[in-house]
């Protein structure tokens, strides 16, 4: 499964197995660059979706028939493929969610439920509106104190205002590992650590990070991880919440309903273990069983070797756009993954996009659910080109003409 | 000319285009020659926001005939912003509270007016209709 032998990258027999990539758009090529708002799908994951509703069908943890039997332990399989994707401790830290705004939101109200008026939530000003939002929420439900931590023009954390923060008031330090809009990597182990020091807990936002890195939750030392499978070549509508056992075991369950109870009576309702405390009804079962096979998919190839990949289309891609009269990158970090970020002077990222999408190319143009960056940046979005190691060198070098082609129209 | 006769003509225009990109070069050069509302009338009250672009709307009644001034951010909107004043000005609150604006599905542009690029335009027209409705 997991171990064994990686196989050799190869971009083409990648592709090979994307059948959305082998489409025409307006008569042309797709090309596919806007793999941070989701990410195609494997045959092999395909094959699983119709296989799982062709054959194993059936309810989860409640029938005593052969199909339950089977789907339920699909079901337990994949939480196991997740557990050692993400190096967890154990497989009941591994919590089913609908994706990663379910997952920030469940930590934000269980674990949000043992905190008080004045305990502090310390975010970064590079947050997804995902990981803004609910903090706020929670805020105005307890009286907690949401602070941010600014980051630099070339889109890093600036360390020194981040310590300056964090205090024994601070109870949870809430950041994304990868940011969606600029690319930035977040030294998380080192934060969490600094959090930790203090006395915080650390939610790691991965929905960015879970397709282009190895996550190691026990060595980076967070206590939440959460992530979309989406966005990680699985089905749409399930993502992952990991969480320490000792601190999930705290938390009050988030919703109520079927599977998380152990016995109800009008009186009193005592609550399921772990992971199940997590899971009220009928979970996601086919986008479960079918986001292990993703992670299968994907670990069949080295994350060195599609990391040298991504980079090094990243890079050619920035190289070859700053050659143009009036753009700009935003988002310079140090680290940064396989995110271009632009900006042209005078011309509106929308109107770039519809001609980009008119020439068969799919990039993502707007505030990319982070307003509050772009509001630092002072610019109503960017355009954004996010690869995938489906992506190749010759598709960037039709995406720069088309991208020069659509700046000479606009000018 | 009809607000009928208008639409048509916008879509004979169109139908010499077979590309995509020469319809939106037209589009795009309609965009640069439409008159920009003036910087002091780009108030919040006249301002419609899309979730990408943002745009500007003014009208008034002259002689029982609507006149709509308009502007966005993005080039490519103001130009269908451009195609929209040309059938609609001029034309009575009645007939623009009632008229279907079939020419932007005809010349294959009616994806702008869809909820996922929600560029504003959609909330234009609802706001044209609105306040012909008003001065009926
Ligand atoms: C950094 C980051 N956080 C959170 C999310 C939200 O993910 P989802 O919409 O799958 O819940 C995204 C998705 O765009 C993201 O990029």
């Amino acid at each position: 499964m997991i171990q064994g032998n990686k196989k050799k990258f190869n971009v083409r027999e990648i592709r090979e197995q994307f059948p959305a990539l082998r489409q025409l758009i307006y008569g042309k090529n797709l090309i596919y660059f806007d793999n941070g708002a989701t990410s195609q799908k494997p045959q092999m994951v395909l094959d699983a979706i119709n296989l799982y509703y062709s054959k194993d069908n059936a309810n989860i943890h409640r029938g005593v028939h052969y199909m339950s039997q089977q789907a339920t332990n699909g079901y337990e399989d994949s939480r196991r493929t997740i557990q050692n994707y993400l190096n967890a401790e154990k497989s009941e830290e591994i919590i089913f969610t609908k994706g990663t705004t379910d997952g920030i939101n469940l930590v934000a109200f269980s674990y949000g439920q043992l905190l008080s008026a004045g305990d502090e939530i310390l975010i970064t000003a590079m947050e997804h509106h995902s990981n803004i939002v609910p903090w706020q929420m929670l805020c105005e439900r307890k009286g907690c104190v949401l602070k941010v931590a600014p980051i630099n023009k070339k889109g890093e954390l600036i360390m020194e205002a981040f310590d300056a923060l964090l205090s024994k008031k601070t109870k949870l330090v809430a950041v994304t590992h990868i940011s969606n809009a600029l690319g930035t990597i977040n030294p998380v182990k080192e934060l969490a650590k600094k959090a930790h020091a203090v006395g915080a807990k650390i939610l790691v936002d991965g929905a960015q990070s879970i397709q282009h890195t190895k996550i190691d939750v026990q060595d980076m030392n967070c206590d939440f991880f959460v992530f979309s499978s989406h966005k990680v070549f699985g089905p749409t509508g399930v993502g992952v919440l990991y969480g320490k056992e000792a601190l999930l075991e705290k938390m009050p369950p988030y919703q109520g309903g079927g599977d998380m109870i152990l016995k109800v009576t009008f009186e009193r309702t005592t609550y399921n273990e772990l992971p199940y405390k997590f899971e009220a009804g009928t979970p996601h079962i086919a986008g479960v069983i079918c986001l292990a096979k993703a992670i299968e998919f994907l670990s069949s190839y080295d994350m060195e070797a599609i990391q040298k990949h991504e980079i090094e289309l990243a890079e050619y891609a920035q190289d070859m756009l700053t050659t143009f009269e009036g753009v700009h990158i935003i988002g310079e970090a140090k680290k940064k993954t396989s995110v271009v970020s632009f900006t042209v002077d005078g011309l509106h990222p929308f109107d770039i996009g519809t001609l980009l999408d008119k020439q068969g190319i799919a990039v993502r143009t707007g505030h990319h659910c982070t307003q509050p960056l772009m509001d630092f940046y002072k610019i109503p979005g960017t355009i954004r080109a996010s690869f995938a190691f489906y992506n190749t060198k010759e598709e960037i070098d039709f995406f720069i003409s088309a991208v020069e082609k659509s700046i000479n129209m606009l000018r | 000319m009809t607000l009928e006769e208008k639409q048509q003509e916008i879509i004979q225009d169109f139908a010499i285009f077979d590309d995509w990109m020469e319809k939106y070069e037209y589009i795009i050069e309609l965009g640069k020659e439409l008159p920009i509302i003036q910087a002091d009338k780009k108030t919040e009250d006249r301002l419609i926001i899309g979730c990408q672009s943002q745009v500007w709307l003014d009208s008034s009644l002259e002689n029982g005939k609507m006149q709509f001034y308009a502007d966005s951010d993005a080039i490519i909107t103001k130009g269908i912003i451009g195609l929209l004043i040309r059938v609609l000005n001029n034309e009575t609150p009645e007939d623009i509270a009632k008229v279907d604006l079939h020419f932007i599905r005809e010349i294959g542009l009616q994806e702008h007016l869809s909820i996922t690029r929600s560029n504003g335009l959609v909330s234009m027209i609802k706001k044209i209709k609105m306040s012909a409705l008003m001065a009926v």
